[in-house]
C-alpha cells in the first residue's frame, strides 16, 4: 500500500472537565483509499476529525499528514488546503451573503485570481447539481442544499482528501441519495464517519469501528438488518 | 427562516446606481458634521436635504415612516424632560416645573438633527444591499474587525434567533409561563446565559471551519465596483453640501 495521506500516532486527548475521549488513538488513511468510521455518540469521532484537522491539539500524540508531521499551525495551515473538511453543521460552515461568495472562499484564500476562483466555484457547484445557484443565500436554503453547497465549498479548493463528518445529520431521504450519487462520482481517498451503515456501506470501501477513544482492532463485516418505514413490503434497496 | 429585511435595498434610482464605495463616504461626510451641530438652521437645512435623499432614492414612504417612528419614540423622552431641566428663561409654567426656551429649543434642534441623519443614512446607506456594503467598506480601509463584525452579525443573527426560540419553546412545553416572580427571572437569566454559552460555541466552530478552508484573517472580495463620473458629481456635491454645512456652524458660533 501506498504511504498515508493521513497519520495519527497515539494520540490522547482530553476535555478540562471529563476523562480522556482519546485514549492512545492509531489511525491511517491512504491515498485512493475509501475509508467508514463508524462509532457510538461520544466515542471521540469528532474530536478526532478535529485533531487532524489541527483545530485542536492532542495533549500527546503526533499528526501526519502527506508524510509531513504537523510540528506547528504554519505547516498545518498549508496541509489543510489539501484536505476537503465537511463540517457535521453545514451552518457552521456557510458564512458568506450568496452562494458564490461561499464556494469561492477556499479557493481565493488558497491565493487564486477572482477570475480562476469563480471558474472554480461554478465547477464544484456543478458537480454538486447546483448550478444556478450562484447568488442565492446560503441561511434560505433548505437543509439538503445546504449540505451540498458545503460540499461545493470542499470540492472548490480540489483537495486530495474528502473528510465528512456526519454528512447525513439531519438530511431528508432523498438529499441523502443524492449525496451518495454525487460522492459515487468523486475518486479522491475519503474518511466518512456516520453513525449510518446504509450510508457508509454504498460510500466506502472499508469500515472501522471507534470506542472509548480508540479505533477497535479487526475489519466490520457488514450484514443485513431488519428495520421499519412506508411500503416495507415493497421490494427496495438502500 | 426569517432574514433583516432590505426593503430599501433593492431599488432601481439614481441613488441606487451610484457606487456603493461613494454613497458610503457620502453618508459619513455629512452625518459627521451634522452631529456636531448646535444651531437650528443648518439642521433644518440638513432634514430637507434628507426628505430629498429619500425622494431621489424613491424609497418605500410607508416603510420609512415606521423606521422614523422608531427613532421618535427614544426623542420623545427628551422631549419629556429637557424642557423641564434646562436652566433659562422660563416660557410655561406647569404646578412646580418650569419650561424653559432653551430647553424646548435644545430638544427641536436634537429632534431636527436625528431625523435628518436618520433619513439621509436610510437613501444613501441603506440602500446598499449587505453582500456590497461588506466589501465596499472593505475597498474604503474600513478596519477589517469592523468589516467582520458587520458580516458576522448579519450571518448568525438569526441562528441565534433561532437557538432562542427553540429553547424558549421547549421551556413553555415543559409549563413555563412568565410571571412576576423570582423563578421567571432565573429562568430567563439562564436563556440568556446559555445563549451566549451557544453563540460562543458556534463561533469557535464557524473560526474552525473558516480555517479549514484556509482562512487566515484576510477576506478577498469577489466584488468589482465601477465607478462613473456621475458618481464623482454626486459626490463633490455631498462634500460641498457637508462643508457648507460645516461652515454655518462654525460662523454661527462667531469662530471665523
Amino acid at each position: 500500500m501506498s504511504h498515508a495521506v493521513i497519520e495519527l500516532k497515539d494520540i490522547t486527548y482530553a476535555f478540562p472537565d471529563r476523562g480522556n475521549a482519546l485514549d492512545g488513538l492509531t489511525f491511517h488513511l491512504h491515498h485512493g483509499e475509501k475509508l467508514g468510521l463508524f462509532g457510538p455518540n461520544g466515542a471521540g469521532k469528532t474530536t478526532m476529525l478535529h485533531i487532524l484537522m489541527g483545530l485542536i491539539k492532542p495533549q500527546k500524540g503526533k499528526v501526519e499528514l502527506f508524510g509531513k508531521t504537523m510540528a506547528d499551525g504554519k505547516i498545518f495551515n498549508e496541509a489543510r488546503l489539501k484536505i476537503g473538511f465537511l463540517f457535521q453543521h453545514s451552518d457552521d460552515q456557510l458564512f458568506c451573503p450568496t452562494v458564490l461568495d461561499d464556494v469561492a472562499f477556499g479557493p481565493l484564500n488558497q491565493g487564486l485570481e477572482r477570475k480562476d476562483a469563480l471558474a472554480r466555484a461554478a465547477q464544484a457547484l456543478d458537480t454538486v447539481g447546483l448550478a444556478g445557484f450562484e447568488d442565492r443565500v446560503p441561511y434560505r436554503l433548505s437543509g439538503g442544499e445546504k449540505k451540498l453547497v458545503a460540499l461545493a465549498t470542499v470540492l472548490a479548493m480540489q483537495p486530495e482528501v474528502l473528510v465528512l463528518d456526519e454528512p447525513t445529520t439531519g438530511l431528508a431521504p432523498d438529499a441523502k441519495d443524492r449525496l451518495v450519487e454525487i460522492l459515487k462520482g468523486l475518486d479522491m481517498a475519503r474518511l466518512v464517519v456516520s453513525h449510518e451503515p446504509d450510508f457508509l456501506a454504498a460510500t466506502t470501501d472499508r469500515l472501522i469501528a471507534m470506542r472509548d477513544g480508540r479505533i477497535r482492532p479487526g475489519v466490520l463485516k457488514p450484514h443485513t438488518h431488519t428495520h421499519v418505514h412506508e411500503e416495507g413490503d415493497v421490494p427496495h434497496q438502500h | 427562516m426569517a432574514s433583516i429585511a432590505e426593503p430599501f435595498a433593492s431599488g432601481d434610482s439614481f441613488i441606487h446606481r451610484i457606487d456603493p464605495r461613494m454613497r458610503l463616504i457620502c453618508a459619513m461626510a455629512i452625518t459627521l458634521p451634522v452631529a456636531l451641530l448646535n444651531s437650528i438652521d443648518p439642521a433644518l437645512i440638513t432634514l430637507a436635504t434628507g426628505v430629498l435623499f429619500v425622494l431621489m432614492a424613491r424609497l418605500p414612504l410607508s416603510n420609512v415612516l415606521k423606521r422614523l417612528c422608531v427613532i421618535n419614540v427614544f426623542i420623545l423622552f427628551l422631549w419629556l424632560f429637557l424642557p423641564f431641566s434646562q436652566p433659562g428663561e422660563t416660557i410655561w409654567s406647569v404646578g412646580p416645573f418650569n419650561v424653559s426656551r432653551e430647553g424646548i429649543a435644545l430638544a427641536l434642534l436634537i429632534t431636527v438633527k436625528s431625523n435628518g441623519i436618520v433619513l439621509t443614512l436610510m437613501a444613501l446607506m441603506g440602500t446598499i444591499a449587505i453582500q456590497d456594503l461588506g466589501p465596499a467598506m472593505q475597498q474604503l480601509k474600513i478596519p477589517n474587525k469592523l468589516c467582520h463584525i458587520l458580516l458576522f452579525t448579519y450571518r448568525y443573527i438569526f441562528v441565534i434567533h433561532q437557538e432562542y426560540t427553540t429553547m424558549r419553546r421547549s421551556m413553555l412545553a415543559r409549563g413555563f409561563k412568565p410571571k412576576t416572580n423570582s423563578h421567571t427571572y432565573r429562568s430567563y437569566a439562564w436563556l440568556v446565559g446559555m445563549l451566549l454559552v451557544k453563540s460562543w460555541d458556534r463561533a469557535e466552530r464557524v473560526h474552525g471551519a473558516m480555517r479549514c478552508r484556509g482562512f487566515q484573517g484576510r477576506f478577498y472580495t469577489l466584488k468589482e465596483f465601477s465607478t462613473h463620473p456621475i458618481d464623482f458629481v454626486f459626490l463633490a456635491a455631498c462634500i460641498l453640501f457637508a462643508l457648507g454645512i460645516a461652515y454655518t456652524e462654525i460662523a454661527h458660533r462667531g469662530l471665523i
